[in-house]
């Protein structure tokens, strides 16, 4: 079994509709179910937006604290699933249908072992 | 001496993929794999000369890379290296997972999945960049080294080096599954396989760029790569298709060189050049592929080339079955490039005016074929000042020299009529 990171990427397409925005929560909460009676789920969640964050780093041997997400970039991470599954087909099948239910693009990254 | 050490490294080359791929499955990892074959290569060359050559050499090198892998990996795995330990808790799952299929098999004979079937759907996984993939069966299946595979697609041997290595540890740390897809995912999975080994063919016989026209040796791997393919998927038509359009193809291999090493076009072959071997075995799959009547877009440019090669000369050439069967290529890929490739087929059927007035329609600027056929209408019809530019964009879009060759002499007679 290999962990894979399934990540959510925002990008600069048009926000969806409040109806079609309803409908991807249910389509999420479904596919969550089906997640984990597959025994395949370890843990996801959805984040605030990037302007909500915070990153800290080391400058000069200092720590310092800075306001705003770490690149400014068009795409940003917007949440993630994270799964365990017997291969990259399996895995590519639950992020099949993680984009379908999230409406973005979700990028398959595994996790190093041990 | 018994066994010069050509024979031998052309016996390894024959073995490498089946016995990589038997390799792979056992121990679970493609580095073990090529390195333990490259052991019982270097023990080969010293022992053979003298014993001559033992009786079935693909299972000789098989059995001495498993046993030195397992010797190496014990060592390692002794000195607590966690991934030999790992490699070899793997093989003895393997081992037994065979035992296990040996006794459900008996009595029952199945089709047996070969190992290198795994292995180059592995190689052509769709996670995986086409330029990986391309490499990567090469290396894996055809057993090129790295520095013939770089000098073959021209780029830097450290670029191809890095290529292959990011490749093989995305399989392995994203585990890449080794096996054949199952019937939902495979048409798809299947096309990436034939695309991967008609992209080797082309690269060795349009060769994109350098001097020579055409790499002999990309043009054989894929044929070699192909006859594989349709010895292990016989019911796939499209494995057959492939096969038989690289056969075709290659069979005017020696009359497509003139003897300066520019091209010659199909109208101005020597058409006694051309491998009758080839053709009949092309031929006689295309009609096994007819039979079965499941057309794709492999079968049905390998019919348009075999109704090539039944011309005599090409004025005989059947224009008209393969201008139709251009008309079900496109409808099954309608690309702009198969529509170019049926306007030069409409031209020969209803004159160059119709041709011209269909390859107007597309958009293919710099792509250097469709200027090329641009310029020869418009030469065909009476219009050789216009062909000029034409001919200098096509010469703007290629970088082969062989063809830069032919073109310039296009341009040079075109200009000459338009005075």
């Amino acid at each position: 079994m290999t962990q894979y990171l399934l990540a959510v990427h925002h990008d600069d397409q048009p926000p969806l509709s409040p109806e079609d925005m309803q409908q991807s929560f249910k389509d999420v909460e479904a596919l969550n179910s089906e997640i984990q009676a597959a025994g395949a789920w370890v843990f996801a969640g959805g984040l605030h937006p990037p302007s909500t964050a915070t990153v800290v780093r080391v400058t000069d041997g200092a720590v310092v604290t800075i306001d705003g997400p770490f690149a400014e970039t068009k795409e940003q991470l917007g949440g993630f699933w994270i799964i365990q599954a017997a291969d990259l087909d399996a895995a590519l099948d639950w992020a099949a249908k993680a984009t379908v239910a999230c409406r973005l693009p979700v990028e398959v990254r595994p996790f190093q072992e041990g | 001496m018994l066994v010069s050490a050509d024979e031998i490294e052309c016996h390894f080359r024959r073995e490498y993929g089946r016995c990589v791929a038997t390799l792979v499955r056992f121990f679970g990892d493609i580095d073990i794999a090529e390195e333990a074959v490259q052991e019982a290569f270097t023990i080969a060359v010293d022992r053979w000369p003298a014993t001559g050559l033992p009786p079935n050499p693909g299972a000789w090198i098989t059995v001495t890379a498993k046993n030195r892998a397992i010797d190496q990996l014990r060592r390692e795995a002794s000195r607590e290296d966690r991934h030999a330990q790992a490699a070899l808790m793997y093989a003895r799952d393997a081992q037994d997972e065979n035992r296990d299929a040996r006794d459900e098999d008996e009595g029952q004979v199945g089709p047996v999945q070969d190992d290198r079937l795994r292995l180059i759907f592995t190689c052509c996984h769709p996670a995986l960049a086409r330029t990986a993939q391309v490499a990567l069966t090469l290396r894996l299946l055809g057993g090129l080294q790295t520095p013939e595979i770089a000098r073959a697609f021209l780029v830097p041997e450290a670029t191809m080096a890095q290529r292959i290595v990011r490749a093989k540890r995305k399989i392995k740390a994203a585990a890449i599954p080794y096996r054949v897809p199952g019937d939902a995912e495979l048409p798809d999975r299947l096309q990436a396989v034939l695309s991967v080994v008609y992209l080797i063919f082309n690269e060795g016989y349009v060769a994109s760029d350098g001097g020579a026209l055409v790499r002999d040796d990309l043009c054989a791997e894929a044929i070699r790569l192909a006859r594989v393919l349709a010895e292990l998927m016989p019911d796939e038509p499209e494995v057959l298709g492939l096969l038989a359009l690289l056969l075709l193809t290659q069979s005017r291999r020696a009359a497509r060189i003139g003897p300066d090493g520019s091209l010659v076009l199909l109208p101005d072959q020597d058409r006694s050049l051309w491998d009758h071997a080839l053709i009949a075995e092309g031929q006689d799959l295309v009609r096994a592929c007819l039979r079965r009547n499941m057309p794709g877009q492999y079968q049905i440019q390998a019919a348009i080339n075999a109704v090539h090669s039944d011309a005599s000369d090409a004025a005989r050439t059947d224009w008209g079955q393969i201008l139709r069967l251009y008309d079900q290529l496109l409808a099954c890929s309608p690309t702009q490039v198969v529509a170019l490739n049926r306007a030069v087929a409409l031209a020969e059927v209803d004159g160059p005016r119709a041709g011209l007035a269909a390859v107007d329609k597309l958009d293919l600027t710099g792509y250097h074929p469709y200027h090329a056929a641009r310029a020869d209408l418009l030469v065909r019809l009476g219009r050789p000042g216009a062909a000029v530019p034409e001919y200098e964009a096509a010469l703007a879009a290629t970088s082969n020299a062989a063809e830069r060759r032919f073109l310039e002499q296009r341009k040079l007679t075109a200009a000459r009529q338009a005075g």
